[in-house]
């Protein structure tokens, strides 16, 4: 008998799925648009049953100051994809940024995306956890009661990275 | 799409497993879809799944928030019931289409 090489299909490995179990969020950034990024992806995870930390620094301790939360603006200057029939020297006037941030979030509420305030205490009753950093907080000379009741803690950025401990963490930068 | 039998229920679902016509749902195919998700239904399950089924019937787009605000649960405890997922799974369980919703 002839001596033929049997050829089997090669074996097809399936490809084993391994979902992101956590995210870590910094935003170091304080225009409304960058802290609403973190706080819709903080939450979307939540929401899909993983765990979520957000870690504010510089600019976006702006959003867990208390009293400062929902005073966040969108740039108008600088921002050539707002409004880009506007010349810049209008965009810069007095209370144009004001206005531009106040309509933003009216058409966000219309949305049923709630003000920041309002998407901290979400986010803390749905599970997650905020944090803000040591050296911002003490380069602009904040304590923790200068926070909102969410941050648990002000942490460096060494208790930072053992946020993010596990296999399946995804850390995300704004 | 496929047809599958849910406690000894003929009923449609999608590649998901979610039921395509929330019609063919009853408390028993509640039951046993929650048990695939480890999930053991009890008063208060019921009470937020009728609810998401009389928003769902009403056209309304389910969020986190407006569950929050309901007055049927708060946050804390919809995210205990339904654990890994509150929205999703929930949804799952009462039988209408998973919610397209990003917050």
């Amino acid at each position: 008998m002839e001596n033929v090489a049997v050829r089997t299909a090669p074996e097809v490995k399936k490809k084993e799925k391994h979902p992101v179990e956590k995210v870590l969020i910094i935003c170091a950034r304080g225009t409304l648009e960058d802290v609403y990024a973190a706080l819709v992806m903080a939450n979307g995870a939540l929401m899909e049953g993983m765990e979520a930390k957000l870690f504010f620094t510089f600019f976006g301790l702006e959003a867990i100051r208390k009293g400062h939360s929902d005073q966040l603006h969108t740039a108008t200057v600088g921002n050539p994809a707002f409004m880009p029939k506007v010349p810049t020297m209008l965009a810069g006037l007095p209370g144009f940024e004001a206005l531009a941030s106040h309509m933003m979030k009216r058409e966000m509420d219309k949305l049923d995306i709630p003000p920041v305030s309002e998407f901290f205490e979400i986010i803390e009753a749905s599970g997650g956890e905020v944090y803000a950093c040591k050296l911002a907080a003490d380069m602009f000379h904040l304590e923790k009661e200068d926070f909102i009741p969410e941050v648990k803690d002000i942490i460096t950025v060494g208790d930072m990275y053992a946020l993010a401990e596990g296999p399946s963490t995804q850390i995300v930068f704004i | 799409m496929s047809e599958v039998l849910i406690a000894g229920k003929a009923v449609q679902v999608n590649e998901e497993g979610y039921l395509t016509d929330m019609e063919q749902w009853d408390e028993a195919v509640a039951c046993e879809i929650a048990e695939e998700l480890n999930i053991v239904l009890g008063p208060k399950h019921m009470e937020v799944i009728h609810y998401l089924r009389q928003q769902c019937q009403t056209g309304k787009t389910l969020n986190i928030r407006r569950i929050g605000k309901s007055g049927v649960v708060d946050i804390k405890s919809f995210y205990k019931l339904f654990p890994g997922g509150p929205l999703k799974n929930a949804s799952k369980i009462a039988g209408i289409p998973k919610p397209a919703s990003c917050i």
